[in-house]
């Protein structure tokens, strides 16, 4: 078996028994990155001789017996991340030249936990899009079919993982970036609790709704990488002060008597049979394991979407109001101060970011706010009630992640409303600040993964990651590669 | 159509071409009315939601610490002196 096919944990066993160094893991990671990376495009910036650097690091502190979490691992990092001195493009033309002068808390906890940074993964620009062909850089392929997308935004560091072009990633996820490519690329995604996870140094798109999360291999690497990024930062006053348990500790529990809610509104017309067949395959499976499914209801679910693309592209037009071509970032010609600031603007910025930039400021604008900015504030409470409720009754949710499997590259892009709509599960989940988890629930019969998505209450990322494994090691969905 | 797309682009400091003005246009138009859909809802006396877990105001001491220096500050500068970002001139 190549190193690179292999998760965090398995690799962890490996180098703490001596069979494998970290130099050796990310030789073996970089020649499969050699291998395929023309075909995914995964990634915007690799930095192989850091990792190389980190890797002989990492050796020498196993040999003197210092052996942290994630010792020798190869890891993504999405790159809307800010990585010191390495730079950090968020896939806009804008942010081309961007080099942080400061770490991001994750990543600076990754450190700390002796990771090897392989490099900066692709994403829609600034996060924005279901797909990643929004990226001003590249466009990434699903390792699955590369004539399909990996989904998005996170689609580099789905693909990546996919791919074994590293071990694990970090993705974001404000409406289903984490989960939507996770599912896509038959991998699993957590998007945590909102204020699980510091955000400095994520380069912000809305700040009430994003929120920083693994993308792994298997149900046991997402407990380990949620256990190195989690905990209170004092440089994020949204960082929750809660305690952080061993996630870990909640692999390999048994589900019997879980009470598991299948929300009746989650299965809608237009929706793939295929995907339906196998949520409703994956909810008898885990009532084989002692789980008990209940249907519920979350009646607000039809306006999650118009609710959302008010909130984060208002939230949008206010962040990124900082690209003015003063301080940082590319920088147009212009006869005045003025003028600069909207060339500079217009050249670079993409279409979906200028679009998203103008709703935003339209929902924000006078005689308007309270029309939409509000109205949309007051939907997501009662979004927010609904799971609430729910979650009084059940222990958990299960619902699709993507009403499809991958689509083809292209498919989309003509249409912004249906690219919107593509986030139709994941969605109401950010409005609620609640965790969920994306794991694979099987393939298509054109062979592309569908997802299964596990919803909780706020700060029991615990019993998601009960439940998942329990499942996970139910199936053998998540032992199958990609044909690359 | 609802939205002056020329007021729009100047509160937003984004200088669209002719043919992004048309084509904006046409998708705010349909995102707005889909979003229009919110209004099936009574929301009379809902609580707006700001953000989703409940936080005070977060505070803490008021003592110096470290922060970026001057020049690790100006490194990213499109253009600057060696003291001061520089911009195209403000007042005629």
């Amino acid at each position: 078996m190549e190193l690179y096919r292999l998760g965090v944990q398995e690799l962890l066993d490996m180098m703490r028994r001596g069979e494998a160094t970290a130099s050796e893991v990310i030789r073996s990671v970089y020649a499969r990155i050699d291998n395929v990376e023309d075909r995914i495009r995964a990634y915007v910036t690799l930095s192989r001789e850091e990792a190389m650097k980190m890797a002989d690091k990492a050796d020498e502190d196993m040999k003197a017996g210092d052996v942290k979490p994630l010792s020798g691992i190869p890891i993504a990092i999405k790159d809307n991340m800010c990585t010191l001195g390495i730079r950090t493009t968020c896939s806009s033309k804008i942010l081309r030249n961007f080099i942080p002068p400061y770490e991001s808390t994750v990543t600076k906890r990754l450190l700390e936990g002796g990771y090897v940074l392989t490099g900066k993964t692709n994403l829609d620009e600034f996060a924005m899009g279901s797909s990643t062909e929004n990226s001003g850089l590249q466009v990434t392929r699903n390792p699955w079919d590369t004539g399909r997308i990996p989904g998005g935004s996170s689609g580099g560091s789905a693909a990546a993982v996919a791919a074994d072009e590293c071990i694990a990633a970090l993705g974001s996820d404000t409406g289903g970036s984490i989960r939507q490519p996770a599912s896509l690329c038959g991998v699993v995604g957590m998007k945590p609790t909102y204020g699980r996870v510091s955000r400095y140094g994520l380069v912000a798109f809305a700040s009430s709704l994003d929120q920083i999360g693994p993308i792994t291999k298997n149900v046991t690497d997402c407990s380990l990488m949620l256990n190195a990024i989690s905990g209170r930062d004092p440089l994020d006053s949204t960082s929750a002060p809660v305690e952080t348990p061993d996630f870990s500790s909640f692999v390999g529990r048994e589900i019997k008597g879980m009470r598991i809610g299948i929300p009746k509104e989650y299965f809608i017309e237009g929706m793939d049979p295929e995907v339906e067949a196998a949520v409703r395959e994956a909810v008898r499976r885990m009532e084989g394991l002692g789980a008990a499914p209940v249907e519920v209801s979350l009646p607000h679910t039809g306006y999650a979407v118009a609710a959302y693309y008010i909130l984060c592209t208002s939230e949008a037009s206010s962040n990124l109001a900082r690209y003015d071509g003063v301080k940082y970032g590319f920088r147009a010609g212009g006869k005045d101060l003025m003028d600069m600031y909207m060339r500079s603007r217009a050249e670079g910025f993409g279409p979906e970011v200028k679009l998203r930039i103008m709703l935003g400021t339209y929902a924000l604008s006078s005689g308007y706010y309270d029309a939409y900015y509000k109205k949309a504030q007051q939907v997501r409470t009662l979004i927010k009630n609904d799971f609430e409720r729910a979650l009084t009754d059940v222990d958990i949710l299960v619902t699709p992640t993507s009403p499809t499997a991958a689509f083809k590259l292209g498919e989309k892009t003509d249409d912004p409303l249906q690219m919107y709509l593509a986030d139709i599960f994941t969605i109401s989940v950010n409005l609620a600040g609640v965790p969920a988890v994306s794991i694979p629930c099987g393939f298509t019969s054109g062979n592309l993964p569908m997802g299964l998505q596990l919803i909780g209450r706020h700060f029991d990322e615990g019993t998601l990651l009960q439940a998942a494994y329990a499942y996970e090691q139910s199936t053998e969905w998540h032992k199958r590669k990609p044909a690359l | 159509m609802k939205v002056s797309i020329e007021h729009l682009s100047r509160l937003a400091r984004l200088s669209l071409s002719d043919e992004e003005k048309t084509r904006f246009a046409a998708n705010l138009d349909s995102i707005l009315s889909y979003i229009d859909k919110l209004n099936e809802l009574d929301t009379a006396g809902v609580e707006p939601t700001s953000h989703v877990i409940s936080l005070a105001t977060v505070v803490r001491e008021d003592v110096p610490r470290e922060s970026l220096s001057r020049e690790e500050a100006l490194l990213n500068a499109p253009d600057r002196t060696e003291k001061f970002y520089r911009v195209p001139k403000i007042i005629e």
